[in-house]
């Protein structure tokens, strides 16, 4: 499999300092589980993070730090030692969606209910700790336009299953695709399959005037 | 950069850290205690500016270095990047209370590197060595968002307003300095 639409330098060094929000967070750790290059970027950014903290300018630790974490060590009980969990070894098909993702939806695709959008196209949202962002799956028919692609802010999109053409480029299992408000698109799923997508995208703006809240769900901003 | 005289080698910090996994070494633990602990401590502070809350995220970092010490390998990587990455999502797990998405090594469907190159360990201790002294040499403002971007909750839009300089000035010197590192790291 070759990807060939991989994490900004941006978006994966706010990955790797622990700053992106959990929703973006959700779509590059699931392209990262799929994209061994990427993972090689992330090593290299960890490593200067580690780096850094070597070299940070310090205050001083509390006087009795060291004698607080032995007093927690000495009372703890050794760690239970359990052997490794090893996913491979479960028998079965081969899952189409990776970890993280697949913990965060409960299950395979064929496990999930799927809610219709409309047009063949299906959606299921996806719960998230932090609001400041949605996360959805999304589903469209070969050969049908993706439905939501208006937006306000910023959108990832990491194929899964299919593909899906934007303009001359083909995204395709692994492919993210980072989009912002600039950007006017027409996603088209490939013909011959669906199309399976993961989508995040900024929370809908929350506009003070009660009349563009009123008509915020039709615009589908 | 900040000069210290006690500095450690980071291969005797390794050999410190395996001990510790396979011995539970409290005395190897107290060195790597004394040597990161105002370390994590330091970098904590910087992002939640409140020293009780940093103290107690270092005390719950050096928790999680003491439990999970037996996880560390040499072969994929300094102590100081690996103390990084558990202080780095303790302070996600703890302070921002939301969880950090990561990807799983034992996943089936995980695509795995193309090769598993030769003697890692020592790699990695000269790559340390590489970085640290390309990092000496960056130019103080590249430095600085350097650090900007590790140690503070903002995006590159709002780093360039709080300095008040463009955020394209913002971007290119991250990249510069970014490409001067990668290139110390990648060099054989």
């Amino acid at each position: 499999m070759s990807i060939n639409h991989h994490v900004s330098d941006e978006l994966l060094l706010r990955y790797a300092s622990g700053e992106l929000a959990e929703g973006w967070s959700l779509a590059v750790a699931t392209h990262l589980a799929l994209c061994p290059s990427c993972r090689q970027r992330l090593a290299k950014m960890e490593t200067i993070g580690g780096a850094l903290l070597e070299n940070i300018s310090m205050g001083t630790a509390s006087d009795d730090a060291w004698a607080r974490m032995r007093s927690r060590i000495d009372k703890m009980e050794a760690p239970v030692s359990r052997p490794k969990e090893d996913h491979r070894q479960v028998p079965g098909a081969m899952p189409i969606l990776p970890e993280p993702l697949r913990s965060y939806l409960g299950g395979d695709i064929d496990s999930l209910k799927w809610r219709s959008l409309g047009m063949g196209a299906y959606q299921i949202p996806i719960r998230l700790a932090d609001a400041s962002t949605i996360a959805r799956l999304l589903r469209i028919p070969a050969g049908k336009p993706v439905p939501e692609h208006g937006h306000a802010g910023q959108e990832l999109t990491l194929v899964l299953a299919g593909s899906f053409r934007d303009g001359s480029d083909v995204f395709a299992r692994g492919d993210l695709e980072e989009a912002d408000a600039s950007l006017t698109h027409q996603p088209l799923a490939s013909e011959g399959e669906d199309c399976i997508c993961l989508a995040v995208t900024d929370a809908p703006l929350k506009f003070k005037s009660w009349l563009v809240r009123l008509i915020q769900p039709v615009l589908g901003i | 950069m900040d000069e210290n005289d006690q500095e450690q080698p980071t291969d005797e910090m390794s050999g410190l850290l395996v001990s510790v996994g396979l011995k539970r070494d409290v005395e190897a633990f107290e060195v790597l205690f004394r040597h990161y602990a105002p370390r994590v401590k330091a970098y904590m502070a910087r992002l939640c500016r409140d020293g009780t809350a940093a103290e107690e995220l270092m005390q719950e970092t050096m928790m999680v270095v003491w439990n999970k010490a037996a996880q560390f390998e040499p072969s994929r990587g300094t102590v100081s990047t690996w103390i990084y990455t558990i202080a780095r999502n303790v302070r996600i797990d703890v302070y921002r209370r939301t969880k950090r998405p990561e990807f799983d090594l034992n996943d089936p469907t995980f695509v795995q590197d193309d090769a598993a190159p030769a003697d890692k360990a020592f790699e990695a201790f000269q790559e340390a060595e590489r970085l640290h002294r390309a990092m000496a040499a960056l130019p103080a403002e590249q430095l600085d968002l350097l650090k900007r971007s590790f140690y503070e909750d903002a995006s590159h839009s709002a780093i360039a307003e709080a300095l008040s300089i463009p955020l394209g000035t913002v971007k290119s010197r991250i990249r510069l300095a970014f490409a001067k590192l990668r290139a110390a790291l990648e060099e054989r």
